[in-house]
């Protein structure tokens, strides 16, 4: 297919773009296969503005005589307003959008076009192998192995090729375990605890039914991953009520009779349309511009979210708190074992581990976590908040993993490597992105979509020096400890960065961070010189010294 | 009282024991056993209400609400124990007379001279020297001289040129309580003024032509606007219901030149409920998010308070895009119209922005114009009903700007909360009475101290580190978001849930930043002390300090932000029950799991840094109440360690 085929009108000339805290700008506006372009001709202040389709939620179209209004609502919540003037010129551009921002097919997307400008120091793709990860747990422990049961993604689709399961099950009992398992999700290892060689796996449902069947291999899986003498806790990341209707759908959860060293906790964490739900509601509130607006609070309130974030971050704080404070080993799942259970292991890593908080263990944990795991992303983010079309698998699942994670960062705002920004830019490359990372549902459809080939990775961008530097949190002093998180409600805080980006003048909190980094910079180059000054001195001093000993 | 059990408020399982003092002064509680001993000291005139609840087997409970929103619930073994400390509470958290209060008693070792030097920090008549009155339009009239117009108005007010005597005076009579139309704050710039006074007695049609002129002579002192606003900044409602009692507001007719705008705020009684209201949401035990909200929403707080800033910035935008003056008044225009003149000089003036610059206008606008701080903060026994968060209000108002312009300000939140504290605690006398007059009258600056001073000598703790006196945002006037901007205004748990650390974020940017720029100093100052030493080894090669200076260099090593790391790690768990690992018999229901799942109380139950006091041992140093230059008495739960300790020894 030519996307030309689909550009009509490919350029529109004094188009007048609209957006909040910016004055009205006019300009030319350019349509390719990939972007929307709108630059603007005035000399003192040239600017231009590049819009990917893919980011594009939904596009209304209005017309007040011959001058069209497209109205452009992103995934990154921000909505921008042209005026252009020429009904048809106005209908095509709008039907182009509509088109070039609904392709269905993946590889029309731009990350298979987009041609990096920047020179590839490292390859993102590579950056985060398991391989790497199990040598690091090897060091460590010699409990687990790396099994390649899934090569070929034979046994589980949503596995990776490789995962880390204990040394004591052969593949073949793995095979068995994968029947018993909602999608084949056997317990893998996620996490494991140095301070005191306690686990964290996480699984999907069993598939116990309503006549409660059992799977020796399963027990032998789950009991295999203590240590002896040691207990462990299960944490169902659905109510009980939820998890106990499950059975009737072939799914359900482990009977502590057959499973005798656990405890089960259930937590109600939502799903789905529950959870998109929220977002739009959310977004709506935030959005709202209209002057009678005293029922903010209400409105927050009803879309939920924050519920929903304290939900999580508090089931997260339970398994760190097992793990850490009972010296007990845990078992996360849900029913598919790719949401919320995803949301709670990563978070808890977070908690737990302090190199989660530097930049590059971040992103590991991302793709450890969420990407090899299986999280299925181009289903979650197809669409965001504004869009019409309601489909059933879109869910801001990993948005709310990445507020949770802003909430631990405000109460903790010392100990993390990165800052804000960091979580805002993966928050837009996960629904629209020129790189590759975020394509595809699991490992076995990026494998065959064959993205590291095809495509760049998003790790090979940001962890370039220039880059880098944006997402860096000037104020960092690692911190080698467990961090624990406050969860009460005047704790946790609507996530402004992200929801209220577009409707809040930034000027004065961007001049706080430069300001912040300004008095953290001006102290290294003191200290720097100090350094320098007090050899100097010191060598003339010992130079002087071997004088006089002469 | 020994074998007192303090509750932790937010689970009723951890409790410590310790013994209860009383003293003429404080409520003291002192653990036992450990080896700190840590004590958690109330001033009685903190003390809002206290409640005796329903004895149980296991004593008699003491429910004590403090203005600094601290909480304290105690359970005294012996009811008839608890019922004597009950009623000595009682009568000692509401003397009658002012000469009982703490600040009376209070002595912080200073002697004669730098008391008073301390009552010369902050000086009005400076300060409209700084503003530019006197000047071609406004003077400062002696016509409240002995208070004889106006009881509640100081001695000295600034008043357009053109408006005699007899004016002032005909106006006074006009108004209110004979709060007559008085300056508030001068723009240089543009000549436009905000001024004040209390509503004008026009009942259903009255009129007073002296009032018209004052009003006249208002607008001729800006020449370069044709009229005045006057702002009513009570609900048109309450206005119109004035005019029954032979109050109400202007008529537009009657005056010439003027516009006048209706801004609701709420009364007094309106915020006291509120207040109550929110309290109630925030003493919730493991409220759900949405128990919270509701509440928030319910109590109404923050749409009083965006009442009051919207109130501000509409002055402030008249004032300084306008260049039009204004005549603020509520009822008596002591409450709602020292609120907007306060956020309105606020917006307008960098000036106040400074740490000195908001003490003199807490003095301009509150004190000396008779904010009725004994009544409004109940300091001494009274109307329960005159009792209202009027400046807690103000003070709030200026965090949410500081939120909104992080850089713009030159003090942090812990002034704000250390002057909350003192308007309640009477340690000073700065606030006390309900006007200058009865101040002079009780001779506070001989018998008292100033609270500026101790501020100010502790300055260097109160610093927003974000600050710079350069800054863009420092130039002038603010510009807040109007409407709809309600997601702006926040939650300030860091007041309302003060001493509810657990709550709040575990490290700090501002301290982080704070002692980043202390370093800082250090390595400039070291820098220099190198650099001359490396001029002089240079400049002669024989030298013979270098046994001393090598010893220099180790003491001045630098320094690492190791104490910040501690900060972060107060585990917080999130389950009690999850330490006994209860067995049970496979025969029981997959309920019982239940027993496992976590209440939400237990979620912040164990927090061992929910009392109010620091806690060494979960390394959490309690920052915000600790001053590194170990001097004078801090606002807070843990003042036992400094001078209010003579007190308590004395007393």
């Amino acid at each position: 297919m030519e996307f030309a085929e689909l550009i009509k009108t490919p350029r529109a000339d004094n188009v007048v773009l609209h957006r909040p805290f910016h004055e009205a700008v006019e300009g030319t506006l350019c349509l390719t296969g990939h972007h929307l372009i709108f630059s603007s001709r005035r000399h003192d202040n040239a600017e231009e503005l590049w819009l990917l389709h893919s980011n594009i939620d939904s596009c209304e179209k209005r017309f007040v005589g011959s001058l069209g209004t497209i109205v452009i609502k992103c995934k990154d919540l921000r909505i921008i307003q042209l005026d252009i003037p020429g009904m048809e010129e106005c209908l095509n551009i709008a039907s182009s959008i509509e088109v070039l921002s609904t392709l269905d097919s993946v590889t029309l997307l731009y990350p298979f076009f987009y041609r990096p400008m920047f020179e590839v120091l490292e390859d993102g793709w590579r950056s985060f192998l398991p391989d790497q990860e199990f040598e690091l747990l090897s060091s460590v422990a010699d409990e687990w192995r790396l099994s390649c049961v899934n090569k070929e993604f034979s046994v589980c689709a949503s596995y990776p090729p490789v995962v880390i399961v204990p040394k004591c099950i052969t593949d073949e009992e793995l095979r068995k375990v994968a029947m018993f398992r909602h999608g084949s999700r056997f317990p893998v290892l996620s996490y494991y605890h140095k301070k005191n060689g306690m686990i964290m796996m996480r699984s999907s449902q069993p598939l116990t039914g309503t006549n409660g069947r059992r799977c020796k291999e399963d027990e032998k899986l789950i009991n295999a991953s203590l240590r002896p003498g040691k207990r462990g806790y299960i944490i169902d990341t659905r109510s009980l009520n939820v998890a106990q209707q499950a059975r009737a759908k072939g799914g359900g959860f482990e009977q502590e009779v057959h499973y005798p060293q656990w405890r089960r906790i259930h937590k109600g964490i939502e799903r789905f349309n529950i959870l998109q739900e929220s977002l739009i509601k959310l977004v709506e509130a935030c959005n709202d511009q209209s002057h009678n607006m005293d029922r903010w609070l209400s409105k927050l309130e009803a879309s939920n979210w924050l519920t929903h974030v304290k939900e999580i971050l508090t089931t997260a704080c339970l398994a760190a708190q097992c793990i850490d404070r009972e010296g007990a080993s845990v078992l996360v799942h849900g029913t598919e074992g790719t949401d919320s259970t995803l949301q709670v292991t990563s978070l808890a890593q977070i908690i737990l581990d302090p190199r989660c908080r530097t930049i590059r263990g971040f992103e590991s944990l991302v793709v450890r976590e969420w990407l090899q795991a299986g999280h299925p992303f181009q289903q979650r983010c197809a669409q965001s908040a504004y869009s019409n079309s309601k489909q059933k698998w879109e869910a801001p699942v990993f948005l709310l993993f990445l507020d949770c994670v802003w909430q631990i960062l405000r109460q903790f705002p010392c100990s993390f490597e990165f800052n804000e920004q960091f979580l805002i830019m993966l928050f837009e490359h996960a629904y629209a992105s020129q790189f590759g990372t975020f394509l595809g549902n699991n490992e076995s459809e990026r494998a065959k979509l064959k993205l590291p080939q095809k495509t760049m990775s998003l790790w090979s961008w940001v962890n370039r020096k220039e880059e880098l530097r944006k997402f860096q949190n000037p104020i960092y002093e690692a911190n080698s400890l467990v961090i624990w998180p406050a969860v009460a409600p005047q704790s946790l805080q609507l996530w402004a960065g992200v929801f209220l980006r577009w409707n809040r003048p930034s000027q004065y909190l961007e001049e706080a961070q430069e300001e912040m980094v300004k008095i953290i910079q001006y102290n290294k180059e003191l200290q720097d010189k100090v350094k320098v000054l007090r050899r100097h001195l010191a060598e003339m001093e010992a130079a002087e010294r071997a004088q006089g000993h002469m | 009282v020994e074998n007192v059990r303090l509750l932790d408020r937010l689970c009723s399982r951890k409790a410590v024991l310790g013994t209860l003092y009383l003293t003429a002064t404080h409520v003291i509680f002192v653990e036992n056993g450990s080896e700190t001993r840590k004590e958690t000291w109330v001033l009685h005139s903190q003390i809002s209400s206290i409640e005796k609840q329903a004895t149980s087997a296991t004593g008699c409970p003491l429910l004590i609400r403090c203005k600094n929103f601290q909480v304290i619930q105690l359970v005294i073994p012996q009811e008839r124990d608890c019922h004597d400390v009950y009623i000595s509470l009682l009568r000692l958290a509401r003397p009658v007379k002012y000469e009982e209060l703490y600040c009376f008693s209070f002595n912080p070792k200073l002697d004669k001279e730098e008391r008073e030097q301390g009552w010369k920090l902050v000086d009005l008549n400076e300060e409209y020297n700084r503003m530019g009155v006197p000047n071609n339009y406004w003077q400062i009239c002696d016509v409240n001289r002995d208070y004889r117009v106006c009881d509640s108005y100081p001695t000295e007010v600034y008043v357009p040129k053109s408006a005699t005597a007899h004016i002032i005076v005909g106006s006074s009579k006009f108004r209110s309580r004979r709060r007559f139309p008085a300056l508030s704050y001068y723009s240089k710039n543009n000549n436009a003024s905000i001024c004040r006074s209390s509503q004008p007695l026009s009942g259903f049609s009255a009129r007073c032509l002296e009032d018209e002129q004052m009003l006249q002579a208002i607008r001729k002192a800006n020449p370069g606007s044709d009229f005045i606003y006057v702002v009513d900044t009570r609900p048109k409602l309450n206005a119109m219901a004035n005019r029954a009692a032979g109050k109400g507001y202007e008529n537009e007719d009657n005056y010439s030149n003027i516009k006048f705008q209706f801004i609701g705020i709420e009364n007094i009684h309106v915020m006291r409920n509120s207040l109550q209201k929110m309290l109630e949401v925030c003493e919730l035990k493991s409220p759900s998010m949405s128990d919270f909200l509701w509440g928030l929403e319910n109590s109404g707080w923050l749409k009083h308070i965006k009442a009051i800033m919207d109130a501000g910035i509409f002055i402030a935008k008249a004032v300084a895009e306008e260049g039009v003056s204004v005549l603020v008044h509520c009822s008596d225009g002591w409450d709602r119209t020292a609120q907007v003149c306060s956020v309105a000089s606020l917006l307008l003036d960098p000036y106040y922005r400074t740490m000195k610059g908001f003490m003199v206008l807490i003095e301009k606008d509150w004190v000396s114009f008779g904010h009725k701080f004994n009544h409004r903060y109940g300091n001494l026994d009274g109307d329960p009903k005159e009792i209202s968060p009027v400046i807690d209000q103000f003070i709030e108002c200026v965090w949410q700007l500081m939120e909104q312009f992080p850089c713009a300000f030159e003090f942090n939140e812990r002034f704000l909360i250390h002057i909350q504290h003192h308007i309640y605690s009477c340690q000073f006398g700065n606030f006390l009475c309900n006007s200058q007059k009865e101040r002079r009258e009780l001779k506070i600056q001989e018998r008292t101290y100033s609270l500026w001073a101790h501020l100010w000598k502790n300055r260097a703790d109160y610093l927003n580190p974000l600050y710079r006196s350069d800054h863009s945002q420092n130039q002038g006037t603010l510009h807040p978001q109007i409407a709809p901007c309600n997601f702006l205004y926040k939650f300030w748990s860091g007041m309302y849930n003060r001493f509810e650390k657990g709550l709040h974020p575990r490290q700090s940017v501002t301290d982080y930043l704070m002692a980043v720029k202390e370093e800082t100093q250090q390595l400039e100052e070291e820098l220099e002390v190198l650099g001359e030493r490396l001029a002089n080894l240079q400049k002669s090669q024989l030298c013979d300090d270098k046994v001393e200076s090598k010893q220099q260099d180790e003491s001045k090593q630098l320094r690492l932000f190791t104490s910040n790391n501690s900060l972060a790690n107060t585990p917080q768990e999130y389950s009690n029950d999850l330490k006994s690992f209860p067995s049970r018999s496979p025969s029981q229901g997959d309920e019982e799991d239940s027993a496992l799942i976590l209440t939400q109380d237990n979620l912040k139950s164990s927090d061992p840094d929910l009392s109010a006091n620091s806690d060494q041992e979960s390394g959490v140093e309690d920052l915000s109440c600790r001053s590194p230059s170990g001097g004078g008495c801090l606002p807070s739960e843990d003042s036992g360690k400094d001078s209010d300790e003579a007190v308590f020894l004395a007393g």
